[in-house]
């Protein structure tokens, strides 16, 4: 193949020299080069080897399709792999790189591959790897285990990085009336159509530059940038370098904008890629339709390639990719080119597979002095590293013949054309076979979606216009606008009918004719297949693996059915096609994560005394969404020094803690009392103005959801805590039930969790400090506020706040509330009072001892499968009122015996130490499920051990005194422990009453 | 992603909706006995076609909704408040939000 850059023409810059690195040498291109046409150019013919035979691979297109010239861009760690080269632009100091080749696409010592073919035919993996049951672990897998590292290295396509991407990415999202995909002739005319009646439009185009198949046509003939001047000037929002990826309900496409992949030197801010989400009220699909090859032999070598991709590499990029080129078809789309390209100086004959041709296409063969041959087509294509010569077939009958040989450098096929009915199918909509033109046109739908141009079938330049214009229309009158006068013209287009052409083979000759070059699927593979007893297309698809490479079968699936149809003696709409998922070109995780990642990958939620945590020495964990103290070590302290000194002191003296995640919810209206009994398991009916009581509330299967305390402020408001886990979930579900169960209840619910700001107060000087700290230090006197009592009242310097003494730590305790503003001032003050009596701070691991030692529950505990008695608290609830749950907690399997419920746990050497997620098994019995389960553990400050909390089938009076097994096979190993009350500390709450 | 019509706010992604369950759920009485409510919670048909389903405007408004919903094709046919009072308000108000 001899390609030469030509003196004029084409979209490129020829002032701009730009230079590149492929595989380590400096070539140039111009600016407006795509990778390929750059290497074209330069007379690079084999850009790849292949997937599994390391074939060598040249252009096999011009475009998405492309399934020969994969590279590797990029370096180090920004490498990016299985990049077609046809749709990388050019840009200075761009570095692209050979793949699955060793030492070089050139020499490829696994090319070796290529002599033990028949080794690696369809089903090779599966037959030699897949062991047998109940041979499961016998030779196959054995086998493959020892091999895979082997195979995988051989065959395959390029590496990615193993460094984490150095890139950024970002999600954008979007709305507009009307979407058009693709700027071709149909494109472009909806766009225009639809714009000039006001709609909002959107134009996106997956190339760096508008105009899509008229790129591919003599500039002469057109005035594109008149045209896209005049999208401009009516308002159509335009997007290049964006790809619809994908179509989804209710009008959102998915779509991928390469903001800096054809840069140079990106700026830093810039996004490498955004994936945006559009809501469009209508979509037109004008996104065209691909040249499909032919099988027959070695129809993978160098030097061969679509018809319409030469045109390409001609008009757009001004580069004739051959000298001496035959042009093999069975329909008119490729005379235009031979025209041109011997206008370009090429020498040119025609295989055209049709018997008759019209006159018309019969001149147009003329007018480019070319060579015309009617029933002949190619068979199989000579030379190692490029065609250099060609074997003909002619027609005889139903069958071909050997008719002779031609050299060439070149040869270009057309052996059809599919629309791209991709994102139509990515609606369900499946694609109709049309035989008068032989290719699957898009079906019907009812949603606000239509095709235009070739996409729906429509071959010729101005019907292509006209499809445009109808479809525009089309939306307009959705949208709610005229009704439009342009009738929708007819799919196909051409002169002389097409002549359905899939494979040349002739009897007795062995040829190696690929059906998907990507993936090495050759027809003998298909017929393979088809032998050994595979009848539907989707099972040939795994079987061979045809569609499934990275251009999902945009090159190779029409033939593999086409095989497939003629093999059964069906026809191809009989066989069906394999259903298209987005997305229709690939999409890179970067794009799709965006900027969910590292400290952006969740929300983080910080409460208002965050910063006062961090000065005060707290080291910070996750709790949830919450950035939460853990624990506030002193210098030379270890988390576990801390927490024990956190929690003595706290038991000594006073401890404070942030407790501001807890959810909080205003309970508001006449009937709030009402709601509350509703909701709760125990009464609430009676609870006085003052007061606060401690609630479990059930979900409607009688399982246990919540916890918490609820303070009575007035007659008519509530103050609700939830535990942090489920403050959304308990919020959500009071709305539900009073918006659709409970409708004639007067209640307005309201989440106040980010209103007020929480500090727990606890320990056995707890008073005092609250007393430094009231403006009215009576009114926090034993007498006004006794265990469960409420007080709003106001801090010094006139700072509202809601008191209650109520106690997670089993010491006397306060929770104190104050408007969120107000946290880090009255932080500050309760802090100055609890150092002054030799208090602390506290974070989650002292918080976390203070509770199991307990045997207080939260969200480790309530894990969803827990009933209100398996948790210890069944006396808690009501038997005099109904209540959310209290049917279905009744059921006989939630009242037995011998449910896991909870206990406490010591280790029966009080030295040993255990851990939270082992099984509690019998001794002798460990195995399965085990007994019961170990929810948390601490050392206990208070006990001087480790103690823990969990669950155990029967509980405490089941296992009192028993030998029990604390089993942690993959961790620690076994750890004998006994059950105990979960209640392991001031059982009887004198602390906390006191 | 299904766009959903809220009845307050207009149409918007699924994802600011949380999804609630069946919508042609009765709910029996607090004190109705547990076959009632074993019905209500564990029996469900899994329709293929047209069905009731509630959903909240989690990031929204916060609202309930019942929307009526095509599990084969996910086409909303409608939508309206799940408080009845408030959808019958909503009917009589001249100006109905309402995007279909
Ligand atoms: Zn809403």
């Amino acid at each position: 193949m001899t390609a030469t850059r030509l003196a004029k023409g084409g979209y490129i810059d020829r002032d701009q020299l730009v230079n590149f690195t492929w595989d380590g040498r400096t070539l140039y291109g111009h600016a407006g080069d795509s990778l390929a046409s750059a290497l074209l150019a330069s007379n690079q013919q084999v850009l790849g080897r292949s997937f599994k035979y390391h074939r060598p691979r040249g252009l096999m297109s011009a475009g998405v399709e492309e399934s020969g010239a994969l590279v590797t861009i990029g370096r180090d760690d920004h490498r990016d792999a299985n990049v077609r080269a046809t749709t990388q632009e050019l840009y200075a100091g761009l570095v692209a790189q050979g793949q699955n080749a060793w030492p070089s696409v050139r020499f490829d010592v696994g090319s070796i591959n290529n002599l033990f073919g028949r080794f690696l035919a369809a089903g090779f993996y599966y037959k030699t790897f897949m062991g047998l049951p109940p041979f499961e672990w016998g030779s196959g897998t054995g086998m493959w285990m020892r091999y895979e590292k082997i195979i995988r290295k051989a065959a395959g396509m390029g590496t990615a990085s193993r460094s984490p991407d150095p890139d950024h990415y970002e999600h954008a999202h979007g709305y507009c009336d009307l979407l058009v995909v693709g700027s071709g002739p149909a494109g472009r005319s909806a766009a225009l159509t639809a714009a000039k009646t006001g709609l909002d439009v959107i134009l996106v185009e997956q190339e760096g530059i508008l105009g899509g198949d008229t790129l591919a046509q003599p500039q002469a003939a057109d005035n594109l940038a008149e045209q896209i001047k005049a999208l401009k000037d009516v308002g159509v929002r335009i997007m290049v370098r964006t790809t619809a990826f994908g179509l989804y309900d209710g009008g959102v496409a998915g779509l991928l904008e390469r903001v800096t992949d054809h840069l140079a030197e990106p700026p830093t801010w810039m996004p490498r890629q955004r994936c945006w989400t559009l809501r469009a009220r209508y979509t037109v699909l004008a996104t065209g339709a691909l040249e499909r090859h032919v099988a027959f032999g070695n129809n993978d070598r160098p030097g061969i390639m679509t018809a319409n991709a030469a045109r390409v590499y001609l008009n757009r990029f001004a580069v004739r990719a051959g000298e001496n080129i035959v042009i093999a078809t069975n329909n008119d789309s490729a005379y235009a080119g031979a025209f041109e390209l011997a206008q370009a100086g090429a020498s040119v004959q025609i295989l055209d597979a049709r018997k008759s041709i019209p006159d018309a296409i019969r001149a147009q063969a003329a007018d480019a002095h070319a060579a015309l041959r009617t029933g002949a087509a190619p068979l199989m294509a000579h030379g190692a590293k490029g065609i250099t010569a060609l074997d003909i077939a002619e027609q005889q009958a139903a069958n071909w013949r050997e008719a002779g040989k031609t050299d060439c450098d070149l040869l270009l096929v057309s052996g059809g054309w599919s629309p791209v009915v991709n994102l139509l199918s990515h609606r369900g909509v499946k694609p109709v076979w049309d035989a008068d033109l032989a290719c699957f046109v898009p079906g019907q739908t009812n949603e606000p979606l239509s095709m235009a141009g070739s996409a729906a079938g429509v071959w010729n330049d101005n019907a292509c216009l006209l499809s445009g214009q109808a479809a525009a229309e089309r939306a307009v009158t959705h949208l709610g606008g005229a009704q439009g006068s342009t009738a929708t013209p007819a799919p196909g287009g051409w002169q002389g009918a097409i002549t359905p052409l899939y494979e040349v083979s002739v009897p007795g000759r062995q040829l190696k004719s690929f059906v998907d070059p990507q993936h090495d699927v050759t027809t003998e593979d298909v017929r393979l297949a088809h032998r050994e007893g595979y009848v539907s297309v989707e099972h040939l698809k795994r079987y061979t693996t045809l569609g499934m490479a990275a251009d999902q079968g945009k090159m190779g699936n029409i033939i593999g059915l086409a095989l497939m149809a003629e093999a059964l003696g069906k026809e191809i709409p009989q066989v069906g096609t394999t259903t298209f998922r987005p997305p229709y070109t690939p999409v890179s995780l970067g794009a799709l994560k965006g900027r969910n990642v590292g400290n952006h990958f969740r929300a983080l939620r910080r409460t208002p005394l965050h910063e006062w945590n961090l000065e005060a020495g707290g080291t910070m964990t996750m709790a949830g969404l919450w950035h939460r103290p853990w624990y506030f070590a002193r210098s030379g302290e270890t988390i576990g020094d801390a927490y024990v000194r956190e929690a003595q002191t706290t038991r000594r003296t006073v401890g404070l803690c942030d407790v501001t995640s807890l959810g909080k919810i205003a309970i508001q209206g006449p009937d709030s009392t009402e709601l509350l009994n509703r909701i709760y398991s125990n009464p609430f009916a009676k609870l006085p103005i003052g007061k606060a009581r401690y609630g479990i509330m059930l979900r409607d299967d009688g399982f246990v959801m919540d916890d918490g305390t609820t303070w009575h402020l007035s007659e008519s408001e509530y103050f609700m805590t939830t535990t942090t886990a489920h403050a959304g979930k308990v919020m959500a579900f009071l709305e539900e039930l009073l918006q659709t169960r409970w409708t004639d209840l007067r209640v307005h619910v309201t989440s106040v969790s980010e209103q007020w700001a929480g500090v727990a107060v606890a320990g056995p000087k707890s008073r005092q400090v609250l007393e430094s700290c009231v403006e009215n230090a009576a009114a926090v006197s034993d007498a006004n506020l006794p265990f469960m009592g409420v007080l709003e009242t106001t801090l010094k310097g006139k700072v509202p706040c809601r008191i209650a003494r109520i106690s997670f730590s089993g010491e006397r305790a306060f929770e104190v509330y104050v408007p969120s503003d107000f946290g880090p001032d009255i932080m500050d003050a309760l802090w100055e009072s609890a150092r002054s009596m030799n208090g602390c701070l506290y974070g989650l691991e002292a918080l976390g001892a203070l509770r199991i030692e307990k045997g207080h529950v939260t969200g480790a505990e309530l894990d969803g499968r827990v009933t209100i008695e398996d948790a210890g608290l069944g006396r808690m609830a009501s038997d005099k009122k109904p209540y959310i749950g209290s049917a279905l907690r009744k059921r006989p399997d939630m009242a037995r015996d011998n449910r896991p419920r909870l206990v406490g746990i010591f280790p029966r050497d009080r030295r040993e130490i255990f851990n939270a997620g082992s099984l509690l098994c019998a001794p002798g019995h460990i195995e399965g499920y085990g007994e019961g389960w170990i929810t948390a553990v601490t050392h206990s400050p208070a006990l001087g051990h480790w103690i823990g909390l969990g669950f155990i089938s029967g509980g405490h009076s089941q296992w009192q005194d028993k030998a029990v097994v604390c089993a942690d096979p993959i961790r620690k190993g076994n750890t004998a422990v006994e059950i105990v009350s979960p209640h392991m500390f001031d059982p009887d709450g004198e602390r906390m009453y006191g | 992603m299904l766009r959903i019509p809220c009845p307050f706010c207009g149409t918007r992604d699924h994802s600011e909706f949380s999804y609630g369950g069946d919508a042609s759920v009765e709910y029996p009485a607090l004190e109705a006995p547990a076959e009632a409510w074993l019905e209500a919670v564990f029996q469900r048909d899994n329709i293929d076609g047209v069905q009731l389903e509630t959903w909240q405007h989690l990031h929204g408004c916060r609202m309930w909704i019942v929307v009526e919903r095509d599990t084969r094709t996910h086409e909303i046919h409608s939508v309206r408040p799940a408080h009845q009072g408030l959808a019958s308000a909503l009917a009589q108000s001249a100006d109905p939000v309402s995007e279909s």
